[in-house]
């Protein structure tokens, strides 16, 4: 199989995060960077399916310059090629980073063959912006499915087997059955991936990258500004301690209507 | 939650490793009304202390850190928080094999279980290590693994149920306030400190900040020399094979000390640590807040790339870390000074300001006991500190210029194997003498004196070498940072004359109507003596060890003039003004920059100066210990008779712009007798050895009185003074050790070469080879090492105790793990012992 999993290079979570003083970006000064939780299960998944099935995953960003370690970070646990879209910003939005993706991808298959599967994350963790795969995948003209957590290939894997996809609704599943080639966006809880070796992180400093210019045209989005949010700030009262807080809980809990 | 005090008696910032056994220090110590505050949650604030490998490898070379190791070790053990994991330095290397040997030298020196092993020896204890790739290991079954934030909670919590002590946490310092008071002695004092939850008024603040230490003392208009620096730290795992010893720590740590590494288990899991990586150095305004860090501020964002050669080289050694993960990694800030040393003590210019900075887990609770002691008493009494006080540094070092080319340039000596002599590379030439441009000519090889430049040696008298039938030393690191031209000098100003840069001495004037008798209360020895004698005298702590040596002269009835070393001067200039009175009776000048000191010295060094001056120079004119006003070839000049170098001659002192004259004059004279410009190594060395003269920071430290240095005067003045007390009780006691020098009797190592022990803590042995160790816990150790021309021996001194320390004695040296014969000259000189050449 050959599987493509599009990643992006996103602000590590876990920290208070600044803007920049133009409120164009985020303030990289304290920030590690890591790839968006859906596309490192994205990759995870691409992994397994070729340890069960032999292939090959390729992995692709468009981004600055800097996003090549989330390719390395992808080829360090087991993405055998790697393709930077570079970018001049952060500030692409999703309709220009589709097409510009789209036509990266193309040109990729032009001369290898199309990729049985497309992994997507459902959404980016930063702009969240739910559009590059379902674009990418319309203008490819393949299926796609979104919020995917769980992918199974029928039967050896061979090229005419269909791939399942599953997703979560209240109370069940949906099962998707998808010909090939056709793309899927995955969401975290798909599996648990995995941490880089330290073999696999030495030998994915030896892989080459592949790197094109992202050429694509504005899209309809502009970004006017980025600002934090007021925090919001959440007051603790101490009732007291040990026994003596017994019959002040009982009043909150009584104000709350649980007693 | 108490409420927020306004006032307290001490103010410590900072809950890591070293506020927490701070306030627990000060609570044994019987201080109250203390107020701890953390600008982090406790129990893990977010500094250093929260991301540290806590163990601790208790052999050191340096005695300080050794010494302050172990203590803390044993702290740490006291607590039931510690477990001996034991621990094992690798080497891959020839050079690093002789460290290893070294190792074991100091080891022994300490009284540290160690041990040296095959490659086998070492898969025996870490049977996942890959013998291939060593040459041997250096096994400390003491090295221990700690539990650091754990033992911080439990001094604190002593500190709040003993001492009442208040903590308050997520609690900012936005400022410190100090008066604005300022009098003859130039020092502020401490009155406040301004938090985001109050301000409270104070009589003490100690600064126990970490990395972040500072950017706090700067609120003070005051610095602390240090630089927040990464190291890489990487958690790899899961692995079998730890994991079964369902332990955290089941096997020994390794130091893989060629690459610059350590593996360590935790749980069942590996941390691979590196110091190999390049200098990663952060300002501390760059350092996260709490609300801004992933992990904690002090967990930077790991960058992978500076660690990938340290991963190789890991893997290398132990295979199985290549399939393991990498489950977490960091960017670990740790604090770096300029000279590798903590900051401790009083900060010179802010009056009970006190820093406890750039202190690793490894020494915390030590050092905070020093800390502690040190607010205490005046003084650290579980060890002399000098070489940790805040105090050494001069301007010069106080600039992130300077702390940032240091620490780029030493992080690699985190794991580097450091030759006692070693030279900094960057940073040089911070302050000349005014013979620089002379030196050039001379050729002269500059060694660095803190910010100080002074010719070691001469490269133009290489023909000396010849002259005496000199040989470099057959073993290269013997023979490093020396040369056998510094033996030519040394027998040719025993022969003719030299002359010795001084410009690196350190002055001060102290003037005014109490100007004497305040001298006398610093000194031991007598001061107010007549105008134009001098004395030299130890200065005590108040409890009657050293403080400093030194020489004092009475310059007019209202003058003394100070006289000491370029390593001691920060700290005595501090000591002068944190002692001096302030009402205006006594002025105290630092006049080291506008006066320049020339050392002529020789049998001919009488000619010389007698062709530029008409002064009577013989000891009728010019007595040993005067100091005289005279023109020296027109140039107006002081003449201080005295030697630090066994053969007659003076300290010539004169203007700055008037040095380079008096240069001129003193070559030209000294032309047609022998005269050449004589490096340090003459002065502080081999001259000084020969004639058993002591040296503050070698034999002379706080641990040790006059008494015992053998520099106790007949009689005790009546003048009160620092340490009187104390001194009078040692005398009254007589001393139970004693300084002395020794020869070594064969220099020969077992593989037939010369070996010439270099003054690094070796220790000095029975013959049946066992440590001799006084009633105090002090060893004999090698405390001054080098050749002696004149004597024709290499010679050592240190001291031993009164059944040994006789003419005659035979004892044992080891250095580098061998063991040489020596032999008791006794507390005298083994050149000149009646000192006729000296007063001829």
């Amino acid at each position: 199989m050959r599987i493509l999993v599009c990643v992006k290079r996103v602000p590590a979570p876990g920290a208070k995060i600044n803007v920049s003083a133009d409120c164009q970006d985020v303030d990289a000064a304290h920030l590690g960077f890591t790839t968006s939780p859906h596309e490192e299960c994205a990759l995870e998944g691409a992994v397994q399916l070729v340890e069960e099935h032999s292939g090959e995953v390729t992995v692709l960003t468009l981004g600055v310059g800097e996003a090549e370690e989330q390719l390395r970070y992808a080829a360090s646990v087991g993405a055998g090629h790697a393709v930077l879209v570079e970018a001049d910003s952060n500030a692409w939005d999703p309709q220009r980073t589709a097409t510009a993706l789209t036509a990266a991808i193309q040109d990729l298959e032009s001369s290898d063959g199309p990729f049985d599967l497309m992994l997507f994350g459902n959404e980016s963790a930063d702009s969240g912006g739910f559009q590059v795969g379902v674009r990418v995948a319309h203008a490819l003209g393949r299926p796609i499915v979104n919020g995917i957590k769980g992918i199974e290939v029928s039967g050896d894997g061979a090229s005419e087997s269909l791939i399942t996809a599953r997703r979560e609704i209240d109370g069940g599943f949906e099962v998707y059955e998808l010909p090939r080639p056709c793309a899927l966006g995955v969401m975290e809880g798909l599996n648990l991936p995995r941490y880089p070796t330290m073999k696999g992180r030495l030998a994915s400093k030896k892989l080459e990258i592949t790197t094109v210019e992202a050429a694509a045209g504005a899209g309809g989005q502009e970004r006017v500004k980025l600002y934090r949010p007021p925090e919001t700030v959440s007051n603790t009262v101490v009732l007291g301690t040990g026994a003596d807080a017994a019959p002040a809980v009982v009043d909150v809990l009584e104000e709350l209507g649980v007693l | 939650m108490s409420e927020f005090p306004n006032t307290a008696k001490v103010v410590v910032i900072g809950a890591g490793i070293v506020g927490n056994c701070l306030v627990g220090h000060l609570a044994r110590l019987g201080w109250t009304d203390i107020v701890l505050v953390e600008k982090g949650p406790l129990p893990n604030p977010g500094g250093s202390t929260g991301h540290a490998s806590n163990f601790i490898f208790p052999v050191d070379h340096n005695k300080e850190m050794a010494l302050l190791g172990e203590q803390s070790a044993n702290q740490f053990r006291g607590f039931d928080l510690s477990v001996d994991s034991g621990g094992i330095e690798v080497a891959r290397s020839e050079e690093r094999m002789e460290e290893l040997r070294r190792r074991m030298t100091s080891a022994k020196a300490w009284g540290i279980e160690a041990h040296m092993l095959t490659p086998a020896g070492v898969q025996e204890l870490v049977p996942f290590i890959n013998p291939e790739v060593i040459m041997g290991g250096f096994y400390c079954p003491t090295v221990s693994v700690v539990d650091s934030l754990e033992t911080g909670t439990v001094m604190r919590k002593e500190a709040i149920e003993t001492a009442g002590c208040q903590v308050f946490a997520n609690t900012e310092v936005l400022d410190l306030t100090t008066d604005d008071a300022v009098g003859p002695n130039g020092r502020r004092k401490i009155t406040g400190v301004i938090t985001d939850k109050g301000t409270i008024e104070t009589e003490h603040v100690v600064i126990a900040c970490g990395v972040w230490s500072n950017r706090i003392a700067n609120m003070a208009d005051t610095y602390i020399p240090l630089v927040p620096t990464v190291h890489q730290m990487a958690d790899v795992g899961p692995m079998d094979i730890l994991a079964e010893t369902n332990n955290e720590i089941g096997y020994p740590i390794i130091r893989d000390m060629d690459t610059f590494c350590y593996e360590r288990q935790s749980s069942g899991s590996m941390e691979v640590g590196s110091y190999g990586h390049r200098p990663i150095l952060h300002h501390p305004d760059e350092i996260p807040s709490n609300e801004e860090a992933a992990l904690s501020p002090t967990e930077m964002p790991f960058t992978p790339d500076d660690f990938d050669d340290q991963m190789e080289t890991a893997i290398e050694l132990i295979e199985m870390l290549g399939e393991a993960e990498i489950k977490y990694a960091i960017n670990g800030l740790l604090s770096i000074t300029p000279d590798g040393m903590p900051c401790l003590g009083e900060l010179p210019d802010v009056e009970n300001l006190w820093s406890a900075a750039a202190i690793w887990v490894k020494e915390g609770p030590g050092m905070a006991q020093v800390v502690a002691e040190w607010m205490t008493y005046g003084y650290p009494r579980v060890i002399d500190a000098h070489g940790a006080d805040i105090a050494r540094f001069y301007d010069e070092e106080k600039s992130d210029a300077h702390i940032w080319a240091r620490a780029e340039e030493s992080f690699i000596k985190t794991y580097g194997i450091v030759h006692p002599a070693e030279q900094w590379g960057d940073r040089r030439h911070l302050v000349e003498s005014p013979y620089r441009s002379r030196q050039e000519v001379l050729d002269a090889e500059f060694f660095q004196a803190r910010v100080w430049e002074r010719p070691q040696w001469y490269n133009s008298n290489a023909d000396l070498v010849e002259r005496y039938g000199l040989a470099e030393r057959g073993v290269e690191w013997d023979n490093r940072w020396w040369s056998p031209i510094t033996t030519g000098e040394h027998l040719n100003m025993r022969e003719n004359c030299g002359v010795v840069d001084l410009s690196a001495f350190q002055i001060y004037e102290l003037e005014g109507p109490g100007a004497v008798e305040f001298a006398d209360y610093l000194a031991v020895n007598k001061v107010d003596v007549a105008v134009g004698r001098s004395i030299y005298t130890p200065w005590l702590n108040h409890d009657g060890g050293f403080h400093s040596d030194l020489t004092m002269m009475r310059m007019a009835e209202d003058k003394v003039r100070v006289v000491t070393g370029v390593f001691d001067g920060g700290r005595d200039d501090f000591w002068v003004r944190k002692h001096m009175p302030n009402d205006g009776s006594v002025t105290f000048t630092n006049i080291t920059k506008s006066v320049t000191t020339l050392g002529l010295w020789g049998p001919n060094a009488p000619a010389v100066l007698g062709q530029l001056t008409d002064q009577d120079l013989s000891q009728a004119g010019s007595g040993y210990g005067s100091i005289i006003d005279v023109e020296v070839a027109g140039v107006p000049c002081q003449l201080f008779r005295i030697s630090y170098v066994g053969d007659t001659g003076w300290e010539i002192y004169t203007a700055w712009e008037n040095g380079p004259a008096l240069w001129d004059a003193l070559f030209e004279a000294g032309r047609e007798h022998g005269l050449r410009a004589t490096g340090g190594g003459v002065y502080g060395s081999s001259g000084r050895l020969e004639k058993g003269y002591r040296l503050m920071g070698a034999e002379l430290e706080s641990e040790y009185n006059p008494v015992e240095a053998g520099l106790a005067r007949p009689k005790v003045k009546a003048a009160d003074f620092i340490g009187k007390e104390a001194y009078l009780a040692a005398r009254e006691a007589g001393a139970e050790v004693q300084c002395v020098t020794l020869t070594v009797e064969d220099q020969t190592d077992s593989a037939g070469q010369q070996r010439h022990m270099m003054g690094g803590n070796e220790p000095i042995l029975t013959l049946e080879g066992e440590r001799i160790v006084d009633s105090h816990g002090r060893v004999s150790r090698v405390t001054s090492a080098g050749y002696g021309p004149s004597v024709g021996k290499h010679l050592l001194m240190g001291y031993l105790p009164n059944e040994l320390a006789f003419a005659g004695t035979d004892l044992q040296v080891m250095y580098m793990n061998e063991l040489f014969p020596v032999k008791v000259v006794g507390p005298g000189s083994a050149f000149d012992a009646d000192d006729s050449r000296l007063k001829s």
